[in-house]
C-alpha cells in the first residue's frame, strides 16, 4: 500500500487526546498546595504529561486536583465547584486529607471528598511527595485513555 | 521584675479583698483567679494608669466536665509600658454561663468572645453582636465542650454514602 495509515478506534483516539490535554484547576485549601506548586512548576514540571494549562475557573477545566483539607462548611462549595466543570471531567483527591480527612476525625473536618462527589484517583500522603503526584497522574491517564468515552452525538441513530 | 511581679498580685488583693479568690506566681506567670462578677472592674484597673495591661492577648475557655463550676475563662493580658504578662481566671457555674463583655474595653475581644460562644456556649454580657464566628449556621451544639459526642457530623449537604 502506498503512503502511511494506521488504525485506531474512535473511543482510543478520543482517550488519547482527552489524557494529554488535561486543563486542571487546582483547588487548595492547605499544606498539600506546596507540593502542588512544585509539582506544577519547573522542578518537577507537570507540563511534560500534557496539562501544563493551569484553569483558574471550573468551567474551563477537566480535571480538579482537590488539594488540602475540606471542612463541612466549604463542602457546599467543592460541590458547587465540581458541579459548574465542563464533561467530561475527573476529580484527583491530593494528600490524606481529601482522601479521608487525614488526621482531622472531627466535627469540622469532611471525612473525605468521595462522600460529596466521585474521585478518580487518590493520592495517599501527608503531604505526598511530587513523584506521587506524577506517579497518580500516569494513573489517571492511563484510566482516561482507557475508559468508555462519551461525546456528543455518541447515543444519534443514523 | 520578680518584686514587681510580686508587688502587682499583692496589691490587687489588697485592693479587690474577696473579689479575688487565689493567686499563684511561678516560672514568671502571674495568676489570678476572680469571683466572675467583678471582671470588668478588675480589668478596667488593670488596663488603666499606672499599670497598663493595655493589650488583650487572648481569651479563651476551658471545661471542666465533671467538676463544678464546670467553666473557666482564661483572659490573657500584656502590659506594652512594663512589659508583663498577666493571666486571669474566672470560673463559670454550669446553672449561669454568662459573663461580662470585655468589648468595651477592647475591639478585638469581640471576635474572641464570638469564638468562645461558638465552641462553649458561653454568653457574654453587652456584647453587641454575639454568634457563632466559625460553625455553619444550623450547626447544634458546642464542639469544644468536652460531653460532644466525638464523632458526631453535622454535614451541610447530603453526603453520597
Amino acid at each position: 500500500m502506498e503512503g502511511n495509515f494506521i488504525t485506531t478506534k474512535f473511543n482510543y483516539m478520543l482517550g488519547w487526546a482527552r489524557k494529554y490535554s488535561l486543563f486542571h484547576y487546582p483547588y487548595i485549601t492547605a499544606c498539600c498546595g506546596m507540593e502542588y506548586m512544585s509539582t506544577v512548576c519547573s522542578h518537577f514540571d507537570l507540563d511534560r504529561f500534557g496539562a501544563g494549562w493551569t484553569r483558574f475557573s471550573p468551567r474551563q477545566s477537566d480535571l480538579i486536583f482537590v488539594v488540602g483539607t475540606i471542612t463541612q462548611k466549604l463542602a457546599p462549595v467543592l460541590k458547587t465547584v465540581y458541579e459548574q466543570m465542563t464533561e467530561p471531567k475527573w476529580v484527583v483527591a491530593f494528600g490524606a486529607c481529601a482522601v479521608s480527612g487525614g488526621i482531622y476525625d472531627n466535627y469540622a473536618v469532611l471525612q473525605g471528598i468521595d462522600s460529596i462527589i466521585p474521585v478518580d484517583i487518590y493520592i495517599p500522603g501527608c503531604p505526598p511527595r511530587p513523584e506521587t503526584v506524577l506517579n497518580a497522574f500516569i494513573k489517571l491517564q492511563e484510566k482516561i485513555q482507557n475508559q468508555e468515552q462519551e461525546w456528543r452525538w455518541k447515543k444519534r441513530k443514523y | 521584675m520578680a518584686m514587681e511581679e510580686k508587688k502587682i498580685l499583692d496589691l490587687l488583693k489588697e485592693r479587690f479583698q474577696n473579689k479575688i479568690k487565689e493567686t499563684s506566681s511561678q516560672h514568671g506567670d502571674e495568676t489570678l483567679v476572680i469571683d466572675r462578677d467583678s471582671l470588668l472592674e478588675v480589668v478596667t484597673f488593670l488596663r488603666d494608669k499606672p499599670y497598663e495591661y493595655n493589650l488583650l492577648l487572648d481569651l479563651t475557655c476551658v471545661d471542666f466536665l465533671g467538676q463544678d463550676p464546670r467553666f473557666e475563662m482564661v483572659y490573657h493580658l500584656f502590659s506594652l509600658a512594663k512589659n508583663h504578662r498577666l493571666r486571669i481566671k474566672a470560673k463559670l457555674s454550669e446553672k449561669d454561663l454568662s459573663i461580662d463583655s470585655l468589648t468595651s474595653l477592647w475591639n478585638n475581644a469581640n471576635w474572641l468572645e464570638r469564638e468562645v460562644y461558638d465552641m462553649f456556649g458561653i454568653h457574654f454580657d453587652g456584647h453587641p453582636d454575639l454568634r457563632r464566628i466559625f460553625m455553619y449556621d444550623g450547626f447544634e451544639g458546642y464542639p469544644l465542650r468536652k460531653d460532644y459526642p466525638l464523632r458526631k457530623r453535622q454535614p451541610r449537604i447530603p453526603l453520597r454514602k
